[in-house]
């Protein structure tokens, strides 16, 4: 499903984190952690996947295809099989819920039609049934981040990637983001989510891949946050 | 759908920025006015020429004591020449009848000139006007003759004038247009920056480059044929109350600035204006919104 083959990524120009020499193998419908240090590169690990960057060595394989040779044009096409969810949620303030999450196949030439038809589906699978027309600044920020989380999953993709998408939000609000996720993870989505909440990673008890100064130093099952 | 959502991003967009947007369209209405006049005038030297091209004669003046075989040996070698297309002879009383033609209204000079100093001459077309040199050197010094001229010399710096106003019109065309160009570059980097969220949301869920830059290039399009609009009717006006109002004896002397061309412009000048705009916007696209 995702192969990173001795991946490397510098930023000569910037303090960005860079990674270094990364082999990771995830399977289809897995759910995997990278935990590490602020700068460690877990983010830059969801820009390679994101095809926002490109790395200076290695492959980045996702569904068979090496991401990293894909042309220009066809970076669109492939985004639409990944869904993404960030610590800022990243909602557009002046549409509703259901009009941000519209919003996502308006632009890839969906019909209204299928709007009309899944965007309230997936509005009730995120638990913000009945919230449809309330702009953003009128949700919490659990709420918010379900609204993201909506968005990313409407177009049904095969990887989601989350960045810390508990951030911003209460320990308990966090639990229930968490829960949304695992209800997608058995959708058979792949999950790849960033953070550095300990107690979430604790409690989910999935694969774990810690990262430092941009090198794997431990990939185990069922981790913790060590 | 998706045409309803670009069309609003484009008004919007517009709007947001308005004073920006007032400036690009005033920068370029004027640099394509003076594209269009620079391109009238082009076309307008064209049009006198092949009129005079038609119309051009070499005079040849004759000495005032000039016998009439000396004439009549003159005409008839001119007849001869294979150059000559027409020859017609002026005495010096047709000579002074087209004196007080050509100065009708000016009674004054007419009545200040002494008919007997206006030479005979013969007015003479030649098959091609180019060959006027070769022409005058045959009978400027011959006996009888006091000077040959070409008419196409003095038209020539009727030509040098009209060619100097063109070339400023589209020196200034050119000036005026890279300001537009720039302003049109930074219109759109300022519109890249407000909508910086939605552009961000379009690349990570997957739409297309060409819809991602749509809007932003039609933008600058807009602007671009609202300009062109602008300049249009800024020639329609020169056109009714400069050259066909106020100035109306002037341009008399030549032949007239056709409605036809002036018309032709507003396609011309809207096309280049919308192709150069668009190809700005998207280039500063390329370097502003990166995949």
């Amino acid at each position: 499903m995702i192969q990173l083959e001795g991946v490397t990524k510098h930023y000569p120009r910037s303090n960005r984190p860079s990674v270094e020499d990364v082999n990771v193998h995830i399977d289809k419908g897995e759910f995997v952690f990278f935990i590490g240090p602020t700068g460690a590169g877990k983010s830059t690990i969801i820009k390679l996947l994101l095809r926002e960057e490109v790395p200076d060595k290695g492959k980045v394989v996702v569904n068979d295809k090496d991401v990293t040779k894909l042309r220009r044009w066809k970076v669109p096409a492939y985004r639409r099989t990944i869904g993404c969810v960030f610590q800022d949620f990243r909602l557009l303030p002046n549409r509703t819920a259901a009009e941000n999450v519209a919003f996502a196949l308006e632009v890839i030439g969906k019909p209204r039609s299928v709007a009309r038809r899944v965007v309230p589906e997936v509005l009730e699978l995120v638990g913000l049934g009945g919230k449809e027309h309330r702009y953003p600044h009128e949700l919490s920020g659990g709420e918010q981040q379900r609204v993201a989380v909506a968005r990313a999953f409407v177009n049904r993709p095969l990887i989601m990637l989350a960045d810390e998408p508990t951030g911003n939000l209460d320990p308990d609000t966090s639990i229930e983001i968490m829960r949304l996720l695992d209800r997608i993870s058995r959708t058979g989505t792949t999950i790849v989510m960033v953070t550095h909440d300990s107690n979430i990673v604790n409690q989910m008890r999935r694969r774990v891949i810690e990262i430092e100064n941009g090198q794997v130093i431990r990939d185990q099952a069922r981790g913790v946050y060590g | 759908m998706r045409a309803k959502y670009v069309m609003s991003e484009v008004f919007l967009g517009l709007w947001r920025n308005i004073s920006m947007t007032v400036a690009m369209i005033i920068t370029m209405a004027v640099s394509l006015t003076m594209l269009g006049a620079g391109l009238l005038l082009y076309n307008q030297v064209d049009v006198i020429e092949e009129y005079y091209q038609t119309n051009l004669e070499v005079v040849i003046y004759l000495e005032r004591d000039i016998s009439q075989e000396q004439i009549d040996q003159i005409e008839s070698d001119l007849l001869s020449n294979d150059l000559v297309a027409q020859v017609q002879f002026e005495s010096q009383e047709e000579a002074w009848k087209r004196f007080q033609d050509t100065f009708e209204e000016s009674p004054d000079l007419v009545a200040s000139v002494d008919p007997s100093v206006l030479p005979p001459a013969f007015r003479v077309k030649l098959k091609d006007i180019n060959d006027a040199d070769q022409l005058i050197a045959e009978y400027a010094e011959r006996e009888g003759v006091s000077q040959a001229t070409n008419q196409k010399e003095i038209l020539q710096q009727v030509f040098d004038i009209l060619g100097g106003a063109q070339r400023l019109t589209l020196i200034v065309a050119l000036v005026q247009g890279v300001a537009a160009l720039m302003l049109v570059a930074n219109t759109i980097q300022v519109a890249a920056y407000s909508r910086r969220r939605e552009v961000a949301i379009m690349k990570l869920v997957g739409a297309p480059n060409w819809f991602v830059q749509a809007p932003f290039v039609l933008e600058a399009v807009f602007a671009g044929v609202i300009g062109a609009l602008f300049a249009f009717g800024t020639l329609v006006a020169s056109k009714i109350f400069v050259i066909d109002g106020q100035f109306e004896d002037l341009f008399q002397l030549m032949p007239p600035v056709e409605w036809n061309s002036v018309l032709l412009l507003l396609p011309i000048l809207a096309a280049i204006s919308a192709v150069i705009s668009a190809v700005t916007a998207w280039i500063t696209l390329r370097f502003n919104i990166r995949v």
